[in-house]
């Protein structure tokens, strides 16, 4: 396997195939770390690791902190409101501080698009952007792609489905780069409100209909309703929407057998999929969260690790 | 006092005079073009090897002051309209207070001509507070001094007070320029929607923001017979809508601003906040088309829509940050590079485009030629000068330009204002 070079994790475009596969066989060690008794190994010990979050998250703070902890990093974990971010203290001038108590990496999220690119050039410290406006999720991504190859045991060939609000989602532009490097054939679906202008120049098929779209799907990968968005009208209703678009045993009657359903969470459970599928046998939900520590794990310590200190023993 | 300016090769809209003349200039005004003129007493200026053009002038400029004189005031504003080779420049409204009453009006006034340097004409609000609800007093501000509205930075949304707008200016003379920006569905856009947005994440505004406004003030100005001035035009089908609307004899007229020719919407990729502006920067396709428009005459005048802002208030993320770039000082640049050498316009229609057509469009009787009677208001070119935009040679207050490091072509080398030298290199 060639090493791996890069400083910061932005995006998924910018990561050649072999370096996301380079993060999926690395989180296949860690994840065995996670099933252990002791789950802890040394890795990083001495680094210090800042959870930068401009923008409210739970589980995926959450992941990426358990990540850190478990390769023995230290964690600081500070949540910023935009609101105070406007008054004076400019983004740059706030990871700067963070950085002058010589942080080694700023893990990012903001509502805006754009800004973890902004302190990569700024800062010094290592940057994992941990989700920026409707831009990029790549963490997110990473932890679908080892998901998908876990329970299927592959992605190339294999047709990949994204359903929702495509527009504002950065879940779906990231598993759209991640996808197609590793050779999927991905479809995105949803109302043509929430399509964005251009999405099939990404090498994506466009569909407004999941019926047509679930009979050759190997994954479907829902995404999540922000019900905030409906202030702006952008569906007629959420319960049309719920029957046109949601997920349910009924629409799956010409499914394939070995369907994986997907959702990066949190579900609007009678929204995006019905109950009984989000707990059923399609359902790798709580797989995804899982891997999810791995993968951070994985992201963590190529970013920071160093050749002496090997994840795990052979 | 008197100036002559010697070696001229001066430059009209509508001809290059080959051989060099003298120009003879008292109390600010030009009194003799021919050879060999001499005059006791007079400062001279050497033109050998420059161009000689009317006086530039920009009629779509942000001094911002009254209100936020640490972006600009109209001192800085008016040293880098100076050296950008401008004469006249008009001021939008959209200060703190807006510019809607002819007390803050006189005010603009009085601070320009303590400073002195250039010819400044505060550009009045079409509606109180620019809040979309009530007409200005259009007479009273006609009387202080303003020849122009605009509500620019938005549109005047209501079309039947926009309709409304359109019968006062009829009859006080005065034009109105419109920000065209249909509010509802550019809706929170920070950059042109696009596969661009779409890669980025980033809202898009799209273009029919701008076209709905354009088709529709098309429709008011045939149905009144009135005139509408369409302020930095970015689209293909805004440029095809004026097209139709000149071709059918309706009384608008269009500007184009450098950045609008020269940037597409990739250079957001940077994330960049001095590449946001309003309107967005667009495409190949629309660039290419306002070049064919300002070639054959669709777009009458290129502006700058100089809009400064603190390096605070741009070092921001790029949802949050304030449109708008600097350009005061790069437009002849990037002008005389990109049209005048690209072959889109020849240097007698750049005069056309920014000096004749502006004078035209606002009217300034006395300005945008190079004539004997006329003011002396001149800016000497050198046409071959190539130099590069940097921030330590910019004079402007505010420092958001993207083009710094970019080479341009064509360098002013002195300004002349009724006669005085208001700038020299």
């Amino acid at each position: 396997m060639s090493e791996w070079t890069r400083h910061d994790l932005l995006d998924l475009k910018e990561l050649s195939k072999e370096e996301i596969e380079m993060v999926l066989q690395t989180a296949k060690s860690f994840k065995e770390v996670s099933a252990r008794d002791v789950k802890k190994v040394p890795a990083l010990r001495g680094k210090t690791v800042a959870m930068l979050f401009f923008e409210p998250s739970t589980r995926t703070r959450v992941s990426f902190e358990l990540a850190a902890k478990r390769l023995s990093a230290d964690t600081i974990s500070i949540a910023i409101s935009n609101s105070s971010l406007n008054k004076g203290e400019t983004i740059i001038d706030t990871a700067k501080n963070i950085e002058a108590m010589n942080v080694d990496l700023l893990v990012v999220r903001h509502s805006c698009a754009g800004v973890p690119h902004i302190l990569a050039e700024n800062v010094g410290s290592s940057i994992i952007n941990a989700g920026d406006g409707c831009r990029s999720h790549p963490t997110q991504a990473l932890l679908d792609l080892f998901t998908i190859k876990e329970k299927l045991g592959k992605i190339e060939g294999l047709n990949v489905a994204i359903i929702g609000d495509i527009l504002h989602s950065r879940v779906a532009r990231s598993n759209i780069w991640g996808l197609k490097k590793l050779g999927a054939n991905v479809t995105v679906c949803g109302p043509s409100t929430l399509m964005p202008v251009g999405i099939e120049r990404m090498g994506v098929n466009v569909s407004y209909n999941v019926n047509d779209v679930i009979k050759t799907a190997d994954v479907l990968m829902l995404l999540r309703l922000q019900m905030e968005r409906q202030k702006d009208k952008f569906l007629p209703s959420i319960r049309e929407y719920a029957k046109s678009f949601g997920i349910n045993s009924s629409k799956l009657k010409d499914a394939k057998k070995d369907l994986v359903i997907m959702h990066p969470g949190p579900t609007n459970r009678g929204v995006e999929l019905s109950a009984e599928i989000a707990d059923g046998k399609y359902s790798v939900i709580l797989d995804q969260v899982t891997n999810g520590l791995a993968i951070r794990m994985a992201v963590l310590y190529l970013l920071l690790g160093t050749k002496e200190q090997a994840p795990v023993s052979g | 006092m008197s100036l002559l300016i010697k070696n001229a090769v001066i430059i009209n809209a509508d001809k290059i005079y080959k051989k060099a003349q003298d120009i003879l200039i008292e109390k600010g005004k030009i009194v003799t073009i021919g050879d060999s003129l001499k005059k006791d007493g007079a400062k001279v200026v050497d033109a050998k090897n420059n161009y000689v053009l009317p006086g530039l002038i920009d009629i779509h400029v942000h001094l911002r002051e009254p209100g936020r004189e640490d972006k600009e005031t109209i001192e800085t504003g008016s040293k880098a309209a100076v050296k950008g080779g401008f004469t006249t420049i008009m001021c939008m409204p959209n200060t703190k207070p807006v510019l809607d009453n002819c007390m803050v009006i006189e005010a603009v006034i009085k601070e320009a001509k303590r400073v002195g340097l250039l010819n400044v004409i505060p550009i009045g609000s079409i509606t109180k507070g620019q809040k979309d609800e009530d007409l200005v007093d259009m007479f009273e501000l006609k009387e202080a001094g303003c020849l122009a509205l605009s509500d620019d930075g938005k549109s005047v949304v209501n079309s039947q007070l926009m309709k409304m707008a359109m019968q006062y200016s009829k009859m006080t003379g005065l034009l109105l320029i419109e920000h065209c920006e249909d509010p509802l569905i550019s809706s929170g856009g920070v950059m042109n929607e696009g596969e661009t947005s779409t890669l980025l994440g980033l809202k898009g505004d799209p273009g029919i923001s701008e076209t709905i406004i354009v088709a529709r003030d098309i429709e008011l100005a045939n149905y009144l017979d009135a005139r509408i001035h369409f302020a930095h035009m970015s689209l293909r089908r805004s440029v095809e809508l004026i097209r139709f609307a000149k071709s059918q004899g309706i009384k608008v007229t269009a500007e184009a601003c450098p950045h609008h020719f020269t940037l597409t919407d990739e250079e957001v990729k940077s994330f960049n906040t001095n590449t946001k502006v309003n309107p967005p920067l667009r495409t190949k396709d629309d660039i290419a088309a306002i070049k064919e428009a300002l070639k054959d005459g669709t777009i009458d005048c290129i502006v700058t829509d100089h809009a400064p802002h603190t390096q605070e208030d741009k070092e921001v993320d790029f949802d949050h940050a304030p449109f708008g770039m600097i350009g005061l000082e790069t437009s002849v640049g990037l002008t005389v590079a990109e049209l005048v050498d690209g072959g889109v316009l020849s240097w007698p229609q750049m005069v056309e485009k920014m000096a004749f057509m502006p004078a035209k469009i606002i009217g300034l009787e006395n300005k945008g030629e190079i004539k004997e009677g006329l003011d002396a208001d001149l800016t000497i070119i050198n046409p071959n000068e190539e130099w590069i935009v940097t921030e330590e040679d910019t004079v402007s207050k505010s420092k958001n330009s993207p083009f710094f490091g970019r080479k341009l072509k064509g360098r002013v080398k002195v300004t002349i204002y009724g006669g005085k030298v208001v700038y020299e290199e």
